[in-house]
């Protein structure tokens, strides 16, 4: 899995940064950084719970890259497609 | 009038049609530069093997680009980009003002090779005068594809390629989001093509002459001619049609030769790079030497900054236009792009307190790669290379203070400047 904001949708209130502070950090204006590495194993719950608790619908996770080691997840639809 | 050169590498080709003092008629149009045959899908193949790369600044190849539109589903969109966007750049509305049958042939070609029966001519709004000459140019044909001419607001995001699509399926002239992108869901949803109009001229010229013809001119790895504007400290500022792979200092030679000695060359426009003389003057007009030199070619555009200007007070300028013109959806842009500009101007006007070269190398990092569109990352490509061929410059205008160059009036061009 990995994250990825629409950042014309993004508001930064900052939801993300709380819920995922290992992977996600707020800039001085308080938009989100986003760690450029697929979501561990271990975080992947609390990158879902991030993604479904944004309020307006920004930040997105990528199901079609597996976490380390890189295992790619097949019969889904990639959101890039 | 003269005719267009079929000998190999031989220039004019795009701008073979341009009179003194009128813009062609169609009769003009094919005397010159012959009928445009019809073409299919496997005409593709033949822009693919001409090597045509887009003109409007990115340089993605076109023959992909019509690919990626004509494995869509359903009927396909053609879209013109002539917005230029581009302050210093003008080689578009010359174009769409001289040789409009030029552009629309390539609409014609690009449209039958998709699959598409529709099709938008875009340009300014404000150029109202334009537009009905292009309304004009369209009702003197009998194009197998229906041509409406758009006007579409005048900012500088407006020209964007989603923005385009988003303003003709009814939205805001703003970008969006990608993905999806426009070749799978582009204008009403449809599969769409967004082209410069530069690079369809050149698909008109290809549907004629082939892609061997195509390739006779420039370097094997980036074939053709392209259009520049020089402008700056140059004899015979214009628009001239080069073989890419020109070295930069040819190129200024075209346009007259510097009238002054010249510190730098800004290449690509306001989303371009600086380079110092020195460097600019053998490296080729290619986006792979730009990139290799840390840059972009952009849309062809080539300034000359003389030795007496300052590099970053007309960098700073140029970036609190940027800065303004944003789109104002993307947070990092919306706050990051006016911090820069605050920071280019404390660097080019009010040094001497050694902090802004610290404040820009701190907000670089936060603003790029972090917007839908590439908007902040020309900005932040333009202050990069400022800084990097202004050199011991930047420094001493940091921990010493202004240059003199600051008092000399700006040389670089922006929407409402007394021309």
């Amino acid at each position: 899995m990995k994250l990825r904001v629409n950042m014309i949708a993004c508001a930064g209130h900052g939801v993300c940064a709380e819920l995922l502070p290992e992977l996600i950090t707020l800039d001085p204006w308080g938009y989100p950084l986003l760690a450029d590495t697929p979501v561990p194993d271990g975080l992947a719950d609390h990158a879902k719970r991030a993604v479904a608790a944004c309020p307006t619908l920004a930040l997105l996770a990528d199901d079609s890259l597996a976490g380390p080691p890189g295992v790619r997840r097949r019969g889904r639809h990639s959101s890039r497609a | 009038m003269t005719t267009i050169s079929l000998a190999r590498g031989g220039l004019p080709r795009l701008l073979a049609g341009l009179s003194y003092d009128h813009p062609s008629h169609l009769a003009d149009h094919e005397r010159t530069y012959g009928p445009l045959p019809v073409v299919g899908r496997r005409f593709i193949d033949v822009v693919d093997a001409s090597g045509l790369t887009g003109r409007g600044g990115a340089g993605f190849p076109a023959g992909r680009k019509m690919r990626g539109a004509a494995s869509g589903r359903g009927a396909k969109v053609v879209v013109a980009n002539g917005c230029e966007g581009e302050p210093a750049s003008s080689k578009d509305r010359l174009l769409l003002t001289r040789l409009p049958h030029l552009v629309l042939d390539g609409v014609e070609a690009a449209a039958m090779a998709v699959g598409a029966a529709d099709a938008y001519l875009c340009a300014h709004e404000h150029d109202t005068e334009l537009l009905a000459r292009l309304e004009a140019a369209v009702a003197e044909r009998d194009d197998r594809v229906r041509v409406t001419v758009t006007g579409v607001p005048g900012r500088y995001v407006a020209s964007e390629q989603s923005a385009l699509v988003q303003y003709l399926t009814g939205g805001p002239a703003k970008p969006r989001y990608t993905p999806p992108r426009p070749h799978e869901r582009g204008v009403r949803g449809r599969p769409t093509l967004v082209s410069n109009v530069e690079t369809l001229a050149h698909v008109a010229l290809i549907a004629r002459y082939g892609d061997r013809w195509f390739r006779s001119a420039g370097p094997p790895a980036a074939p053709g001619s392209m259009l520049v504007t020089v402008s700056g400290a140059v004899c015979r500022p214009g628009i001239y049609e080069i073989e890419l792979g020109t070295p930069i200092g040819q190129v200024l030679g075209r346009a007259g030769g510097p009238a002054e000695q010249i510190q730098a060359v800004l290449v690509g426009g306001y989303f371009g790079t600086w380079l110092p003389a020195g460097v600019a003057w053998p490296l080729p007009m290619t986006h792979a030497a730009l990139k290799s030199a840390g840059g972009a070619l952009g849309a062809g555009v080539v300034i000359a900054l003389p030795g007496s200007s300052c590099l970053l007070a007309e960098t700073a300028r140029v970036v609190r236009y940027l800065a303004d013109e944003g789109a104002g959806q993307c947070g990092p842009c919306v706050f990051g792009l006016p911090a820069l500009a605050d920071a280019m101007a404390d660097l080019a006007y009010h040094g001497g307190r050694g902090r802004a070269l610290g404040q820009l190398a701190t907000l670089l990092p936060l603003v790029e790669r972090r917007g839908a569109c590439r908007h902040p990352d020309g900005v932040t490509q333009l202050i990069r290379t400022a800084l990097r061929a202004a050199g011991e410059d930047a420094r001493q205008h940091d921990e010493a203070g202004p240059c003199p160059g600051i008092r000399r009036e700006p040389l670089l061009p922006l929407p409402g400047d007394d021309q």
